[in-house]
């Protein structure tokens, strides 16, 4: 059966380029990195290289990048770390609402420890005002998180101005960049930021590798403590073969961004377009412009995206739903609902992410094999558009 | 491992008894699309027996299977043994559900005592199993203690 994955957001493949160059770390050039002989110090240079190469794709300095296990790693450590050093100077936090988990959760301990946080409100069109969060910041602010691209509906913040507008009031900011990564040009001097969280999983790297950008000056408390690795900031023996990924990836993603954003930013209109013309009561969430290129997440009316999403993949497609049906917690998409999506449209969403490997006839097949479910579970449906909710 | 089992998959897949009975002795909805799911039941009865039901839901994979599975488990039986049905027999039937989702089975076991509800109502009879059912308690089974199963 023909398969489709079309939840790039989730994660990617590893590219085979990626793959090989991490190869000979397993079990040839294994050395730890931190041991003085030749095959350690080959390791340490391994990193250094890969570590350039990150550094290379967010316009960073190689000193300004630190590995670490994972996206939600490097925003739990921004977060608590910024706070902890600063905790003399205030006790209040400014994020918002679509933040990812690794945030929200990251600010929900804080305020357990006594810290405020305040979560902005977003638009209809999911994008952060300017103003909201300069009448949010108070002399007690010490952290500003807000991310670069919504990981559910894809949707651009304008980091570089809230970023200024931080920075005015003497507060630090951090961005998860975790979804913006090798997805559209990162600039980390461009944008001012002082700290950015990114993944080696989304860009067609390994999973269990993050970084965590730190501003040269920016001073925030140690999360992991043990060893001097990563210059006494991030303990732990470091993930080589992982990181080594990372490095390539982000290679090959600096190398083909340009051809990258194009690619997929015309099939994901082509995807667009289709749904909409070939399904009736369906709606897009989200600004249609200023979002992710490969970000498609719709509304089918009147069905529940759960039971969308297993019959799509009986026919080998693969996505994702904001459906509280679909979660452990039975709760919908806290990032739709802070779009003010009535919770029964929530329901219906599907999240379609298209990356390298997508071509036009993957999207032809999908949007024929999505009209035939929606059509096929209205059938079933209590609901519909002549009887209404 | 998938998410569940055959059977469910089975009745997810290609349900029974999907559709609306047109002259319908009674007719039953519960749930809420706010929530997730809501289930429409309607049945035909002829001296005391169900002799057909249908369904229609808007919901996941498990509520879909769980009210297609409740409309075959009615058909054939007497009112009185189809008020025995429960949630739990319904998972039961269906080979049991993941934890989160028992309340599928809680809101079918609701579908089918509200549309025998409309039906007592209907034809001014009385039954033992339907005393203290309220078909509008808005309560939709999310807090029924048989999430722990």
């Amino acid at each position: 059966m023909k398969q489709v994955y079309l939840d790039y957001s989730a994660t990617t493949p590893v590219k085979k380029e990626v793959l090989q160059e991490m190869l000979p770390f397993f079990s040839e050039g294994f050395g730890n990195p931190s041991s003085l002989y030749s095959p350690g110090q080959a390791s340490k240079e391994a990193i250094a290289t890969a570590r350039m190469r990150l550094a290379s794709l967010i316009g960073a300095s190689e000193r300004e990048v630190f590995f670490t296990s994972s996206g939600t790693e490097a925003d739990n450590w921004a977060i608590l770390g910024a706070c902890d050093a600063q905790s003399k100077k205030g006790k209040h936090v400014i994020t918002t609402k679509i933040e990812h988990h690794a945030v929200l959760h990251s600010c929900e301990f804080l305020e357990k420890h006594g810290y405020r946080v305040t979560y902005l409100e977003v638009g209809p069109d999911g994008v952060v005002g300017l103003k909201a969060l300069e009448d949010a910041i108070t002399d007690e602010t010490v952290l500003v998180s807000i991310m670069l691209i919504n990981n559910e509906i894809g949707t651009m913040q304008p980091v570089k101005e809230l970023c200024a507008a931080a920075h005015e009031r003497g507060i630090l900011f951090h961005t998860d960049a975790v979804q913006a990564l090798g997805n559209v040009p990162i600039d980390v001097k461009d944008l001012g930021i002082d700290l950015m969280s990114v993944s080696a999983h989304k860009i067609y790297g390994p999973k269990g590798v993050g970084a965590l950008y730190m501003k040269k000056g920016t001073r925030i408390s140690n999360y992991m403590h043990g060893g001097a690795q990563e210059g006494k900031k991030r303990a732990g023996t470091e993930n080589l073969a992982g990181i080594v990924g990372f490095g390539k990836a982000a290679a090959l993603a600096e190398g083909n961004l340009g051809e990258h954003i194009k690619r997929v930013t015309e099939l994901r209109e082509y995807l667009i377009d289709q749904v909409l013309s070939e399904i009736p009561d369906v709606f897009l969430n989200g600004n249609r412009k200023l979002r992710h290129p490969g970000n498609a997440n719709f509304t089918f009316k009147y069905i529940e995206g759960e039971a969308a999403l297993l019959l799509l993949d009986t026919k080998g497609i693969f996505v994702s739903t904001g459906s509280a049906c679909s979660s452990e917690s039975l709760e919908p998409s806290h990032v739709l609902s802070a779009l003010n999506i009535p919770a029964e449209f929530i329901h219906g969403s599907l999240r379609l992410t298209i990356g390298d490997f997508t071509t036009k006839e993957d999207i032809d097949y999908v949007v024929g094999e999505l009209a035939a479910i929606v059509v096929r579970l209205r059938e079933i449906s209590s609901v519909s558009n002549e009887k209404g909710w | 491992m998938a998410m569940y089992n055959d059977k469910v998959m089975e009745y997810f897949l290609h349900p029974r008894n999907v559709g609306e009975i047109e002259d319908a002795d009674g007719t039953g909805k519960y749930g809420s699309p706010v929530c997730g799911d809501m289930m429409s039941i309607s049945i035909k009865v002829d001296d005391d027996r169900i002799t057909d039901a249908k369904f229609k839901t808007f919901g996941c994979g498990s509520a879909i299977a769980s009210s297609s599975v409740a409309t075959e488990m009615m058909i054939g039986k007497t009112i009185d043994e189809a008020l025995a049905i429960t949630n739990k027999t319904i998972v039961d039937e269906l080979g049991g559900l993941p934890a989160v989702k028992i309340h599928c089975s809680v809101l079918a076991d609701h579908a089918i005592k509200s549309a025998i509800y409309d039906y007592a109502q209907k034809a001014g009879k009385h039954y033992a199993g339907l005393e203290g059912f309220d078909p509008n308690s808005d309560d939709d089974g999310h807090d029924d203690d048989g999430h722990g199963e």
